[in-house]
């Protein structure tokens, strides 16, 4: 069985909402981010306490039309992208709240 | 500044989101800079509440760029207590500070808590000019000291310098000191007058020949030859542009809670004590007049031969006296660039004159690196 994938917003990003879009600054590098609809769902979702799974399937499945496997697949390399960024933190443990300070040093 | 960044800020302006603000937690200071505009006296400072409260206010406003500055941020006491709520509310924070009070515990909890720039005062890579300037002895040192550790936490430090008579000589100096500590480095070519209006600090500015000259040294301005060219009529477009961003998607807090539309532009449109800060933002009549300010309507430059090119500071002409007349600084400063000489300044140049106005805007580039000196900036 695959591991559950835990998401949690990076603490060290800066972001604000314009308009529709999600602007976020990671901390690394200074570089700036608009979020797409799909990886606003996920930031928006991630809490470090739901599983990846879970946020698809309630979140993305019931929103689009998409297979749910195919959603889950296109997620996590989404999902890893933004923590390759340093946008969010992934583990296949829960994320504890306090943890999003001082894991990236930029 | 990214290209992404100004995109944004510009999407912003459109949607009447104040994009970019300047928070001054105090004007008390541990240095007593020889230029400084500020009143340094404590005159009822916003409190930690009463801060707190403003940073939802502007969070939930859509603020994106919180500088936070003085006088010393370092000295306000609940000063990591304001910045913790700052990243709790995920603003893109930067600092700007003279760095004397960062150790090593405050080095790395700046590091800890994300913020993205730091911007150090430092007038001079010799002791006994920095210090003569600052008022305040072994300050180079420890404010050198201090961007070593920043920088040893990964953050981005970038040294601001003031070009003054008692500083030229090291302006040279200043670029290989950065070189050497691994940041960038802007020069700001002008003292500022007093918030107040008083005028007597820019006897301070070096004299014209000293600015033409900076303007046209390529390793500070790297495109001179466009920046300097004779300036090209101005069309239709920019007779209806805005000016600059303030009050357009930026806007300044003074640690007494007054909202500005910029820190060079003291014209009270409110105090966050009284009102909430977007109410300032979206009702305030004052901010109403400076969002309607063209190149078309304003007495002077709209017939001026540098309009489309002039970097005229809507604040500086307001500290004139009329937010739509020309900035006789920004008058220098197009002379100083082009050799032409604005009516304005014709006129001001008949008249025996106690102002020394020489204060440049915006050259995109200096010693390798940005030139972003708004005249203003206070640490
Ligand atoms: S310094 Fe002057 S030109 Fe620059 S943003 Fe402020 S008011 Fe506008
Ligand atoms: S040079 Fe002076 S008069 Fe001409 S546009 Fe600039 S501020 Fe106005």
């Amino acid at each position: 069985m695959i591991k559950p994938l835990y998401l949690a917003r990076s603490r060290r990003i800066a972001a604000r909402k314009l308009g529709e879009e999600i602007l976020v600054m990671s901390a690394r590098g200074s570089t700036l981010f608009t979020l797409n609809p799909t990886a606003t769902i996920l930031w928006q979702a991630a809490d470090g306490a739901t599983p990846l799974e879970r946020i698809v399937e309630s979140k993305i499945c019931s929103e689009y039309e998409v297979n749910p496997e195919q959603a889950l697949l296109d997620a996590e390399s989404l999902v890893e992208d933004l923590a390759k960024h340093g946008i969010l933190l992934i583990s296949e443990k829960p994320i504890a709240e306090s943890s999003g300070y001082g894991e990236e040093r930029p | 500044m990214s290209a992404l960044l100004m995109a944004m800020g510009e999407r912003a302006r459109e949607l009447g989101i104040p994009f970019n603000v300047h928070l001054d937690l105090t004007y008390r200071c541990n240095e007593k800079c020889v230029h400084c505009y500020l009143d340094h006296h404590d005159h009822g400072e916003l409190t930690t509440a009463e801060i707190k409260n403003l940073l939802k206010e502007m969070a939930e406003a859509g603020v994106f760029i919180l500088t936070l500055s003085g006088g010393e941020i370092f000295l306000r006491k609940d000063f990591f207590e304001i910045l913790e709520v700052a990243r709790e509310l995920t603003f893109c924070v930067k600092l700007k500070t003279n760095a004397v009070l960062i150790r090593e515990a405050q080095a790395a909890r700046l590091g800890e808590l994300g913020v993205q720039s730091l911007q150090v005062s430092i007038y001079s890579h010799r002791p006994e000019v920095h210090d003569s300037i600052t008022k305040l002895p072994g300050s180079l040192k420890r404010s050198i000291a201090a961007i070593r550790l920043l920088k040893a936490q990964g953050l981005k430090v970038t040294i601001a310098n003031v070009l003054m008579r008692s500083n030229m000589q090291d302006i040279y100096g200043v670029r290989a000191l950065a070189k050497e500590l691994g940041v960038e480095c802007t020069l700001d070519p002008a003292v500022s007058p007093m918030l107040d209006g008083d005028r007597s600090i820019l006897a301070l500015n070096t004299d014209e020949s000293v600015l033409r000259e900076i303007i046209h040294d390529p390793s500070f301005t790297p495109n001179v030859e466009e920046f300097c060219a004779p300036p090209a009529p101005a069309s239709e477009e920019s007779m209806d542009a805005f000016p600059c961003s303030a009050g357009h998607n930026a806007c300044y807090i003074s640690p007494y809670g007054e909202f500005y539309p910029c820190v060079a532009f003291p014209l009270s449109c409110g105090n966050v004590r009284q009102q909430r800060f977007i109410d300032i933002w979206r009702n305030s009549e004052q901010l109403k007049e400076v969002r309607s300010i063209r190149l078309r309507d304003l007495s002077g430059c709209s017939q001026c031969v540098h309009g489309a090119t002039c970097t005229r500071c809507p604040g500086m002409a307001f500290l004139e006296g009329n937010m739509r007349g020309p900035s006789t600084a920004d008058c220098e400063k197009s002379y100083a660039r082009t050799g032409i000489a604005s009516k304005n300044l014709l006129a001001k140049k008949d008249k025996p004159s106690p102002l020394r106005l020489v204060q440049i805007q915006l050259v995109p580039a200096i010693m390798g690196s940005r030139l972003t000196g708004i005249g203003a900036s206070a640490s």
